[in-house]
């Protein structure tokens, strides 16, 4: 039985340790945001959160996240009103949209390192994170308004 | 004259052989009653708690292999290069642990590697280290000890061929190798240095995993700290010649130690990864700094530190020209860029932590590549390195052609080394010896 904490709630599942933790969050716990993608860490559809950093899920073994604090999707806030989320909305940035809950939580991630970042820096770091529909140019102007948004609630306090 | 010499050599011979069997030969300690856990006192079983702490000793006495087995029971696999040898039971059970054994008992087998009944002990078991123990310590583990629940739990007969299973050719390693005796402190360092020095070298037995050793298993003493190989990782030098480009000052020891991650260094990770998660963060912090105190002078890091701003500098520059530098052809910075550079991204003056940059991670500087495969197949678990953050596991996700290219790649954009060789069949190597693929792929 493995445990940790899910979005801000407890879990346990009882899988095999080689268990990928994607497989575990979309089969066990039924968080289906989190999508498959390659399945060998090349792509970042599966990305999450595992200690507040962006983490590729489908390579990650669900025994070594034991007492880790995960985030997907569903948990990045609980209306879905995350500003990098209101910004993808904002913008209309997915078109089929399977990988985008990849790409926004490796965009949120990325904000904590850089809360102003340049195009050189967005695409450094979301580099990983591959759209077949080619929405890259609405991804890197999300992030920058989100990235807008984010310093003015700040400086709101 | 030839007789006469001939006499002598035999005479000399059996004087030597009795010499040898009354330097061999240790009495029985007679058993005693298990003492009950009400005849020592709570202030001594904690003193005893951190010496067990200190000296890890649940790490190799509590199997890990066939779905692990109970704190302090022993049997745990050690792989050895003279076969399997299997950890003895540590509990107060009285038949199958130490139960029936006194403190002088403890005391012996810590000071001499002697058994309760007088058998050598292997020293896979670092009775050369623990020799440098106090009498007050040892009391204090002895009241720990006896006060952990009793496991009635056998260990599994040792894999040692003949004639190395013989327990009297351990007193001939003994005498050849080990020097038994208290720590005696140095007058010429404080008490800080010393209390380090008095872990470091005893209790806490760093040199047996990062002092190189010979043929006969022992501990080189004239490479001491020179780092080794040990469970196919390599235990790092813990002297000056430590490769890293910035110095393991006492701060970055200190954060290592404690919590597992060294700013400018590192994840504490594979076998050493328990020493500061299971261990060290469970003692006192006086205690871990003095460790640290004593490696800084160890490795010299007064003398070393002034290069570690340029050495800082350059590390962030080369991390850089893969984040923010222009779109490149190189295919091995792709596939860098692709498998490792959404997480391993460092442009500001400092490195994240729990992120820490590879440019700087021993992985990358030393002589082979081991360390990086290593945490490439296997990766971190939250409970490794920085706690809580986890990093992926590439056994099924990179073949050992793509961490060849990765290893090439950042040993030549991260550090002024010269390149590493074979190192397609080094990877191979290295996932021979992962024995179950850390993460399914049956997708």
């Amino acid at each position: 039985m493995i445990k940790f904490k899910l979005n801000g709630r407890d879990v346990s599942v009882d899988v095999p340790e080689d268990t990928p933790l994607l497989w575990a969050l979309r089969d066990e716990l039924d968080q289906t945001g989190t999508k498959f993608g390659c399945g060998v860490g090349q792509c970042g559809a599966c990305t999450v959160h595992v200690g507040g950093r962006a983490t590729r899920s489908c390579i990650t073994p669900i025994s070594s996240v034991e007492g880790a604090e995960i985030t997907t999707i569903e948990g990045l806030h609980p209306e879905g009103e995350h500003p990098v989320q209101q910004a993808w909305r904002d913008i209309q940035v997915p078109q089929c949209g399977y990988c985008q809950s990849g790409q926004i939580m490796q965009a949120v991630s990325l904000l904590k390192d850089y809360p102003d970042p340049t195009d050189e820096e967005i695409d450094g770091v979301m580099g990983g994170s591959l759209c077949r529909c080619m929405t890259y140019v609405r991804i890197r102007k999300a992030i920058k308004k989100a990235a807008a948004a984010m310093r003015e609630e700040k400086s709101n306090g | 004259m030839i007789k006469r010499l001939l006499a002598g050599a035999v005479g000399a011979g059996v004087l030597g052989g009795l010499g040898f069997l009354y330097y061999a030969w240790y009495p029985p300690i007679a058993p005693i009653e298990r003492p009950a856990a009400s005849s020592f006192s709570a202030e001594q079983i904690e003193r005893g708690r951190i010496v067990a702490a200190e000296g890890y000793c649940a790490e190799c006495h509590t199997r890990t292999d066939n779905g692990g087995g109970p704190e302090l029971a022993g049997d745990y696999k050690m792989e050895t290069p003279f076969g399997a040898i299997y950890s003895s039971n540590i509990t107060p059970d009285v038949e199958m642990g130490i139960g029936a054994w006194s403190e002088e008992a403890l005391r012996r087998s810590l000071h001499y590697g002697v058994s309760r009944k007088g058998m050598h002990l292997i020293p896979a078991f670092p009775y050369d280290h623990f020799t440098k123990m106090t009498d007050q310590d040892i009391s204090d583990l002895y009241a720990y000890l006896m006060t952990r629940p009793a496991v009635h739990m056998s260990r599994r007969p040792n894999e040692l061929p003949f004639p190395l299973s013989l327990r009297i050719g351990q007193a001939a390693w003994k005498l050849l190798f080990f020097t038994p005796g208290v720590y005696k402190p140095d007058p010429s360092h404080d008490a800080l240095w010393n209390r380090g020095a008095y872990l470091a070298e005893g209790n806490a037995h760093c040199g047996a995993c990062h002092t190189p050793r010979n043929l006969m298993g022992a501990e080189k003493k004239g490479s001491m700290y020179d780092g080794a190989v040990v469970d196919a990782w390599i235990a790092p030098p813990l002297n000056d010649k430590n490769p890293t480009p910035t110095t393991w000052t006492e701060d970055e020891l200190y954060q290592y130690l404690r919590f597992g991650v060294a700013p400018l260094h590192g994840p504490a990770g594979g076998p050493m990864s328990p020493v500061p998660h299971r261990f060290l963060s469970q003692v006192p912090e006086y205690d871990v700094h003095a460790i640290a105190h004593y490696y800084a002078d160890v490795d010299h890091a007064a003398e070393r530190q002034g290069h570690d701003k340029a050495a800082l500098a350059r590390a962030m520059e080369q991390s850089k020209k893969d984040l923010i530098g222009p779109n490149t052809l190189d295919p091995d910075a792709r596939l860098y860029q692709g498998a490792c550079g959404a997480c391993h991204y460092n442009a500001a003056p400092m490195p994240v932590l729990g992120r820490p940059d590879l440019a700087l991670n021993n992985a990358l500087w030393l002589d082979e590549p081991t360390n990086l495969y290593q945490v490439m197949l296997h990766g971190l678990t939250a409970e490794e390195g920085q706690s809580g953050v986890a990093m992926p596991s590439f056994y099924n996700a990179l073949s050992d052609a793509d961490m060849a290219r990765i290893a090439a790649y950042l040993r030549r954009t991260r550090t002024t080394l010269p390149p590493w060789t074979d190192l397609e069949k080094k990877a191979a190597e290295i996932r021979k010896t992962v024995k179950t693929p850390p993460v399914n792929s049956s997708h």
